[in-house]
């Protein structure tokens, strides 16, 4: 497959002889500037541009997030009206979702798993190219509605609300037509992920020597493949239902609004999995990296991983405990949710005692990795209580969900998000990041994320619901908001500062060289910013850390010389 | 291997900790009751779901204190400035299978306390000799509905709407009209008050946190739950808030649950259906009136 690019390949060096080594029918000429990109079937830049783009949807979600914090600030507040707001927290949810965590995985992905495999490029390169703009559509036409009427049925679009008897209007209509333009989006770049992973691995690279990461993205995306199309009928339905007259989930029709909700969250729980599950890829290859040892369990690892993905598909109605349902059926989804629990359990010892022992270099990446380990536990914790149905029948729907759901998503995923930028970063621009900035915006994060959503729990179990644009003073529900709303700020400013760090840069960074963690994957093992066809050579893969092994036949070769580390730059 | 030692080290450690934790926690509960847990005192599920939450919440600060103990000291101990090496360790058969067990071993307790408690949040008592009088209920067949032992109860009908509620007094006579009300469901104490909870229109989800838990409003389904106000909370009005996303006033779909004693609540009743038989008469008689113009014309 590789094989194809003959049209790329440089002759310039002078001492080839003056007759043609390959003849081409015609050669393309370079393509640059912003064609360049519009145009590329190339995995990185694809990769980069999926990054990019998810990253200025996370900052349009996080506007949002910080407009329903600034009104939720106080009692009786009055900033945002009851529309305004329902448009707030549905296009927050549904952009930090959609539109951020998933593509933003889908990025790395496509930048690093090619990579870590040692492939020139993604099976179907031109799908690729397919797929991020399928991705670019459903934002673009999405965020239109907030010109012809944002949605305000929430992220998770119950009928019979989000029904045109209840919500006319585009909004509804944008969000059902983003689930199924990013839905084909993820469908053909997860098929492109299995493919390219299940068949350009380096040679001896077998099953048992991909890198965690390179697993975790082919666990996401058979989720995607079992997911989505339950969504994607699910929205036809609802579209049907809004359009032309039929009552699927119209209970004076003879619908039922219950299988709107069954359909959603039959996508709906894989879908917690589908963003947390690189995160816990991500981890698993920093963790080893700055503590400078193997990953502790790399089976276990790994078969955790799929194991939560198994049961992860078979839980989604512990979203649906307080629905008028047998008891049997809540009874068996609280088992299943307990026995994720399991898996859990033991990734989160895996990784302590991958730290365990090891000589722990405290970098910016390391940081967000051990900020991840620290509040996904809360999360994980939080979930376990929450599984319990009759407690979930106080905390359903409350702020003690809220804040559950952002110990993991935010917690979790968002810091496993910012410690594979940090980690990454110098391999895909050439340039190091600010390990000073980074680490004052890890803190600022740190401590901001916390002020803001511990308290939640706090405010649901008092009984504050979710999706309230305003309260009445009662008890300490004002207090406690205004904590979250400062918090929120403080996590803003965090943010913004890796977000300068970043920008700043991509001119002023250090060089970084090909690999300056002494890193243990393949990605290291080529210049930064790697070049189109990534390997000139392919090396033999021998272990799960085939650069380790590189970097300790080249000592043994070159002698002892060669110990001292390589100056990591900052 | 050298990781046994200390990693025993370590499990001595943390057990005093864990148990310093739970101690901590054991005693400052009732002060911070407030802040720490759902909401209870107004009927005894609540107060089911209230204990079976403070057993999760104990196990599960033991787990957070222990884990996120093991990772600081892990930090602290294992930093590369101490000017160590790293140990070259690709795992641990014996200790992988060790947490794999405790964490099945764990969720299965947690599991069968669960059990032990769903009784209690789910069945409803009897009510009280003291009690409100009230009727034999009847069976509502294929929903979740939970009778006393003695299948009595006064059932109250609630029904959600965009954005209110409105709740209809079953008062045993079928013959007559049921008094109803909006907002304020008013309630005898002593008496076990089963509700119906259905919706004319969205979802909507019915919350009195110091009643128990929440259950949803769904049109074309009754959902069925249950409180018992105890006798030394008459006169209290207990107060919630619609808790499933309904529309742009969904925040102000407020109710409340005003406890009487049971003497109190028949003579609202009384009242009530007093008021109700005036107003239709009051109608028949309109109509009386409207139907002669009629056959004048
Ligand atoms: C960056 C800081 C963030 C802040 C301050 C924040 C804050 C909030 C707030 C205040 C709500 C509204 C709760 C309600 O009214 O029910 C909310 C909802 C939500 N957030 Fe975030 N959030 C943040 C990041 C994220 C991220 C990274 C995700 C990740 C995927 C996320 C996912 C959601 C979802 C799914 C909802 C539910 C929306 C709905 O009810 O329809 N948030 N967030
Ligand atoms: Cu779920
Ligand atoms: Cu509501």
């Amino acid at each position: 497959m590789a094989a194809a690019d003959v049209t790329t390949t440089k002759t310039t060096e002078q001492t080839l002889p003056k007759v043609p080594l390959l003849t081409a029918h015609s050669v393309e000429q370079e393509v640059t500037g912003w064609r360049s990109w519009v145009l590329t079937t190339d995995h990185k830049k694809i990769g980069i541009m999926y990054i990019v783009a998810a990253l200025v949807f996370f900052v349009l979600g996080g506007v949002e997030a910080l407009l329903i914090r600034l009104q939720l600030g106080t009692p009786d507040n009055t900033l945002l009206d009851p529309q305004t707001y329902n448009a707030m927290f549905t296009m927050h949810g549904t952009t930090m979702v959609f539109l951020f965590v998933i593509p933003i995985m889908a990025g790395f992905g496509n930048y690093f798993a090619p990579l870590q495999i040692g492939a020139r490029d993604m099976a179907f390169p031109k799908l690729n190219g397919l797929s991020f703009w399928f991705y670019m559509a459903g934002g673009v036409v999405f965020y239109s509605s907030l010109f012809f009427g944002a949605p305000e049925a929430a992220w998770t679009t119950y009928a019979p609300l989000s029904d045109d008897a209840y919500t006319p209007g585009f909004g509804t209509d944008a969000w059902i037509f983003l689930v199924h333009l990013t839905g084909i989006s993820s469908l053909v770049g997860a098929v492109n992920f299995v493919v390219t992973i299940a068949n350009m691995r380096a040679p001896g690279m077998g099953w048992g020597r991909m890198p965690i990461f390179v697993w975790t993205i082919l666990i996401y995306s058979v989720m995607l493949i079992i997911a989505l199309p339950v969504i994607a009928v699910g929205a036809t339905l609802l579209l049907t239902d809004r359009h032309f007259g039929t009552n699927f989930y119209d209970v004076t029709g003879g619908g039922d609004p219950l299988l709107w909700q069954h359909l959603f969250w039959f996508f709906g729980h894989p879908e917690v999995y589908i963003m947390i599950i690189p995160g816990f890829g991500i981890i698993s290859e920093v963790l080893p990296v700055f503590s400078r040892k193997p990953i502790f369990g790399y089976k276990a690892v790994a078969a955790a991983t799929a194991s939560i993905a198994f049961l992860g598909t078979l839980v989604w109605a512990h979203h649906m405990f307080t629905t008028p349902s047998p008891t049997a059926v809540l009874v068996f989804f609280m088992i299943g949710s307990f026995l994720i629990g399991v898996p859990t359990g033991v990734k989160i010892f895996n990784w302590i005692f991958t730290l365990y022992q090891g000589a722990i270099e405290f970098k910016t990446p390391l940081l967000f990795a051990v900020g991840f380990l620290s509040m996904f536990l809360i999360g994980g914790i939080s979930g376990i209580v929450l599984a319990t149905f009759p407690i979930d029948w106080q905390l359903h729907d409350s702020y003690f969900v809220v804040a559950h759901f952002h110990y993991v998503l935010v917690g979790g995923a968002m810091f496993s998000i910012a410690s594979g930028i940090y980690y990454w970063y110098p391999k895909m621009t050439g340039r190091m990041m600010s390990e000073t900035l980074g680490k004052w915006s890890f803190w600022f994060m740190f401590v901001g994320f916390n002020i803001t959503f511990l308290i939640q729990h706090s405010l649901g179990l008092d009984g504050m619901p979710r999706r309230i644009y305003e309260y009445g003073d009662i008890g300490n529900w004002g207090t406690w908001n205004l904590i979250s709303t400062i918090g929120s700020f403080v996590l803003g400013i965090g943010l913004l500062l890796s977000f300068i760090n970043g920008y700043r840069s991509l001119k002023n960074g250090a060089i970084a060289g090909p690999d300056p963690w002494r890193g243990n994957t393949l990605e290291w093992f080529i210049p930064s910013p790697p070049p189109v066809n990534n390997f000139d050579v392919v090396p033999t893969v021998r272990s799960v850390e085939p650069l380790k092994d590189i970097r300790q036949e080249v000592a043994s070769r070159s002698g002892a010389a060669e110990a001292a580390p390589e100056p990591a730059a900052h | 291997m050298p990781a046994q030692s200390s990693v025993g080290r370590l499990r001595q450690g943390l057990i005093p900790l864990a148990a310093a934790a739970t101690a901590t926690l054991l005693f400052a509960e009732p002060a911070a009751a407030d802040w720490i847990s759902p909401e209870r005192g107004g009927s005894p599920n609540a107060d089911a779901i209230h204990s079976l939450y403070m057993i999760l919440l104990v196990v599960g600060l033991i787990v957070f204190f222990a884990v996120e103990g093991l990772l600081l000291y892990t930090l602290w101990k294992f930093k590369a400035s101490r000017g160590h090496e790293a140990k070259q360790i690709h795992g641990n058969t014996k200790l992988e299978i060790g947490w794999t067990g405790g964490a099945a071993v764990l969720v299965v307790i947690l599991a069968i306390v669960s059990f032990a408690k769903l009784g209690e949040i789910r069945n409803p008592p009897n009510s009280d000799p003291a009690g409100f009088r009230v009727a034999a209920i009847a069976e509502d067949p294929g929903t979740n509905q939970k009778l006393p032992p003695n299948k009595q109860g006064l059932h109250i009908k609630v029904t959600g709407y965009q954005y209110g509620w409105r709740y209809t007094y079953d008062d045993g006579n079928p013959a007559t009209q049921d008094p109803y009300t909006y907002r304020d469901l008013y309630a005898p104490t002593q008496t076990t008050v089963l509700l119906s909870i259905t919706s004319s229109d969205v979802i909507h989800s019915w919350w009195i946190p110091e009643l128990g838990g929440k259950f949803d409003a769904v049109d074309g389904f009754n959902n069925w739950t249950w409180f018992k106000i105890p006798a030394d909370k008459a006169g209290v009005s207990f107060r919630g808030q619609c808790a499933e996303l309904c529309g742009r006033n969904h925040a102000n779909m407020t109710a409340s649950v005003k406890a009487l004693t049971p003497s109190e609540f028949d003579a609202w009743l009384t009242a009530k259906r007093t008021e109700l038989d005036q107003s239709a008469k009051d109608a028949a008689a309109q109509r009386a009136v409207v139907e002669a113009g009629k056959e004048l014309k």
